[in-house]
């Protein structure tokens, strides 16, 4: 099909059903980031609760905000970008969705949150970022838009099943929302889904049906980056020249491959104990209310906990290496030097990737679990953090000497590293069993992962979003706008997060109502809480400045220059944005490694040498 | 793949590839051999042993089936080397999946559930 | 545009892109189904009162069922062999049989096991044993379910391809010949698992 007859098909195959890897990518690149932001949302509102129990929430001010910025953004896009305007969707939803919150008597009554709905927000909260935000954000958003682009390939091996794994995520995320409207409201029992109680409380029926539709889509997409990744590099792109983003996704897809399936099995067999009786996780003799429930029992919730964290392991890994890969890109571009390692973050990929299967029973070292086993999880735990380190040491080698550009994305990169860095030292008490019990189920635990998760794989998104921007729309986001946002998201995010591990260290449980205000050893670390609420609002507030810089510079009518990072990898040799379908005018080849930055060639100095120019390196 | 795996599975890789043409009758006793090792694993147990012993030899019988079937139906044989890299790890972390959570119960196993 | 590899072998590979991407898919499968066995080993040895496993279930059924799978395995690839020898009534009528036996393996299923036992009152809340059974055999069923449907429609309105296109078609039986063989090694180790142990 040539470009001329893409052009002529309906809008509806264009836009909505396309099977362009591009236009998937951006579909599921927005649908990412509104759900970042409506989990962002449910966390505000359960911030302000911790903060200040049983007062009323300001949701008022809220959805004022929202629709303010609705309404900015119609009226920015002005008449002549109907598709622009549209987006003002996301924002009145969320803004109509706080206000359903606070009608019936059974939420947020006249804006006090009532404990079920903190349940269900805690819930929904982690379920959004992880199963529809960030992985959708770092897998489906970039995966799909550059890793065909840095192999050379014209779209993705499968096409449709691409567009299908989007419509079958779309699906799961809308279910997952359509859930807070059903009797009983949404999910209660975390994001973990523990069971028994998950078994038997409100909302989690269609909990599972949601999550099964994001599994399902998951693996779907996993299938489409392996084939892509290995058949269709195009001639010159041997594996040690591939980007290490590509490296990134590649191994992310065989985790998603071969981790989702037990989640599968588990949230199958958490419905039919929902739906059709069975007792999978249930033991005998349960008391609800002070009445035995009738199951037949004979289940063992324990078995739940390791279903679910064979998976939820190495799916940390799928949130991170994804981010690793980006920072990784953004780095070599800036700093003007080769990647200091390259075999050396290949082969610690690989070994992440297999040890991820091996160390997930860290999360379970209260569950009684026998000595020698707890003894092999910490090993293997303590094990794994080696290739993360080595990706922290190569990037830091990287930086090393070299002539670096503080431009926004490189400002985000450069954050990213003491930011991984504090996530995963964090980390390293946990994976030992003596301090894992004293701290586990505290807010260290979701300061820690949220350094991982936040200001490290969110932080990492930001730059990929700053870099592949004039790829993606040819424009330039201004430089201003994003150091003001960059600025203001870094300090905000730290105000929120480092706070929870010093009131975890003081032993401050998760998932509580009031934030500790019933517990005497709280006390003294109680007024962190509203450290954290304005830490959270920071981040909020900031957060203007990107939506508002991405309108703006649409926009614009100036394009940038069709290489304006002097970047040396496939995507960049094409136009920006690239031809709609097949992506290059003409099939490169590749002659040099991913980040050939300043070598010399015939005596010279080369700033930057593409993988697609054949010129001969001299060592 | 550049990556080292045994010489074994390059050696299996350059075995000759079996012409269809021959190989029907090869097809018929592979599936023959199934039915037949079917009605042994019916008729030992039948045989009242110890668990283990019973457990071993069904799945000894189910595992010789099971290589049947994936060497010669589904040609891993002479498959390409990528994808017995792949099923290879595969196996691996099923084991995984099988034997470490199995490693944390098997303290208990004869104790009921209830807690 | 065309996708590369989608119908011949990338040379250094030596893979098309579909055959790839079905053993990946068996792959996750593998797990799929190593889950349950998981499920299934730790349910059981963590019961007092799991029930003499032969004396619920009809160990003659199980055999035939499997006899059948495994001859529905060969008639398919039989089925490939022919096409592959470009004798495509054989191939009609290989594949044709590998419906019938798959249609067959379903119908002894659910008359013969499921709904005699949902009269006898046996159902998934009656105890971890019939729940587990249910779910494997119920999630294998699927499988097959799924496999019949895809046989079908290249026995039927598909195999046009075979005008257009005999290379791509082959390869498409192929695949499918790896799915079904897969749920045929699947059952293997769910026989004796539920039913002989």
């Amino acid at each position: 099909m040539t470009n001329a007859e893409y052009s002529r098909q309906s809008f509806w195959r264009q836009y909505i059903f396309s099977v362009d890897h591009k236009v998937i990518g951006l579909q599921y690149g927005l649908t990412a980031l509104s759900f970042l932001l409506l989990g962002f949302m449910l966390m505000v509102l359960m911030r302000w609760q911790l903060a200040f129990p049983g007062e009323v929430i300001p949701w008022l001010t809220f959805v004022v905000i929202f629709i303010l910025l609705g309404l900015a953004i119609v009226f920015l896009a002005g008449k002549k970008r109907p598709y622009l305007a549209l987006n003002s969707l996301i924002f009145f939803g969320i803004a109509a969705l706080i206000w359903y919150f606070t009608t019936g008597e059974e939420r947020l009554p006249g804006g006090i949150m009532l404990p079920e709905f903190y349940n269900q927000l805690g819930t929904m909260h982690g379920t959004i970022m992880v199963f529809l935000g960030v992985v959708p954000l770092a897998v489906g958003a970039f995966g799909n838009y550059i890793l065909p682009l840095q192999i050379g390939a014209p779209d993705m091996a499968f096409p449709r099943m691409n567009m299908v794994s989007y419509w079958v995520y779309f699906i799961g995320g809308v279910l997952m929302i359509i859930s807070f409207f059903l009797p009983g409201g949404a999910a209660q029992s975390g994001w973990t889904s523990y069971s028994p109680l998950a078994d038997i409380n409100t909302g989690q029926t269609m909990w599972l049906v949601a999550m099964l539709f994001v599994i399902i889509s998951s693996l779907l997409g996993a299938i489409n980056f392996i084939v892509t990744t290995v058949q269709l590099r195009v001639e010159g792109m041997t594996w040690f020249r591939l980007p290490f983003f590509v490296w990134t996704q590649l191994i992310t897809a065989f985790l998603l491959l071969l981790a989702f399936p037990s989640l599968q099995i588990g949230a199958i067999m958490q419905l039919l104990d929902r739906v059709a009786g069975s007792s999978f996780f249930i033991p005998a003799g349960i008391i609800q209310g002070g009445k035995v429930l009738e199951y037949s029992g004979g289940g063992n919730p324990l078995l739940w906990q390791h279903l679910f964290w064979f998976l939820a392991h190495p799916e940390v890994y799928v949130l991170i290496l994804p981010a690793i890969g980006i920072i990784t890109e953004v780095v070599t571009n800036n700093t003007r030097k080769p990647l200091w390692g390259y075999p050396a973050m290949v082969y610690s990929l690989f070994f992440i990737g297999f040890m991820s299967f091996l160390v997930y029973a860290h999360h379970m070292f209260i569950t009684g679990m026998g000595t020698a086993v707890t003894t092999w999880f910490q090993t293997t735990t303590l094990i794994i953090s080696i290739p993360s380190i080595i990706f922290l040491a190569v990037i830091v080698f990287t930086l090393w000497g070299g002539s670096i550009r503080f431009t926004t994305p490189m400002l985000f990169a450069l954050a990213w590293v003491p930011m991984f860095g504090i996530g995963g030292l964090t980390g390293l008490p946990l994976g030992l069993a003596p301090p894992d019990i004293h701290l586990h189920d505290t807010y260290y635990v979701i300061g820690h992962f949220h350094y991982i998760v936040a200001p490290g794989s969110i932080i990492a998104f930001f730059a990929g979003i700053y870099y592949w921007f004039p790829k993606i729309c040819g424009k330039k986001l201004n430089d201003n706008l994003g150091k003001v946002h960059f600025w203001g998201t870094i300090i905000g995010m730290n105000l929120t997060f480092a706070p929870m591990l010093v009131q975890g260290m003081a032993g401050v449980s998760r998932r509580l109502y009031d934030g500790g205000l019933g517990y005497d050893h709280a006390q003294p670390v109680l007024f962190l809480n509203e450290w954290m609420t304005w830490g959270a609002w920071i981040i909020g507030i900031f957060q203007i400045f990107f939506i508002l810089n991405i309108v703006l510079t649409l926009r614009k009518k100036s394009r940038s220059e069709e290489n304006p990072w002097d970047a040396t990898t496939l995507e960049w040799a094409t136009t920006s944005p690239p031809i709609a379908h097949g992506n290059f005018i003409t099939e490169p080849f590749v002659y040099h490694g991913p980040y050939e930055y300043n070598v010399s060639v015939n005596g010279q100095n080369v700033p930057y040498l593409p993988q697609h120019k054949k010129m001969d390196i001299e060592d | 793949m550049d990556i080292p795996f045994s010489n074994t599975l390059l050696i299996m890789n350059n075995l000759e590839k079996p012409s269809s043409t021959n190989h029907n009758n090869r097809y018929i006793i592979i599936g023959v051999s199934l039915l037949i090792l079917t009605i042994l694993t019916v008729w030992t147990s039948y045989f009242t042993a110890t668990v283990g012993v019973s457990i071993a030899i069904a799945l000894a019988i189910a595992t010789l089936k099971g290589s049947l079937v994936a060497s010669f139906f589904m040609h891993l044989i002479t498959e390409k080397k990528l994808i017995l890299v792949i099923l290879f790890f595969t196996v691996i972390f099923l084991f995984a999946l099988i034997f470490l959570p199995f490693s944390d119960t098997m303290n208990n196993v004869g104790i009921p559930n209830d807690y | 545009m065309e996708i590369p590899f989608t119908v011949s072998e990338r040379p250094d590979t030596g893979l098309t892109n579909p055959k790839f991407g079905i053993w990946l898919f068996l792959a996750s499968e593998v797990m799929l189904f190593g889950s349950l066995f998981s499920s299934y080993i730790i349910l059981r040895t963590g019961s007092l009162d799991w029930p003499v496993q032969s004396d619920e279930l009809n160990i003659t059924i199980g055999a035939v069922n499997t006899a059948i799978l495994i001859a529905s395995s060969l008639t398919m690839v039989l089925s490939w062999t022919a096409l592959k020898e470009k004798q495509f009534k054989r191939f009609k009528l290989f594949i044709g049989l590998t419906i019938l036996f798959a249609v067959l393996f379903l119908v002894l299923k659910i008359w013969l096991e499921y709904i005699p036992k949902i009269h006898h009152g046996h159902i998934l809340s009656t105890n971890t044993f019939f729940a587990m059974y249910y779910l494997m055999t119920g999630l294998h069923a699927l499988h097959i379910l799924g496999g019949v449907v895809v046989m079908i429609f290249f026995w039927g309105p598909g195999s046009k391809m075979w005008q257009t296109n005999p290379d791509q078609f082959v390869n498409r039986i192929e695949v499918v010949g790896l799915y079904w063989h897969f749920v045929d090694l699947v059952w293997i180790f769910l026989f004796p698992t539920l039913y002989l142990l």
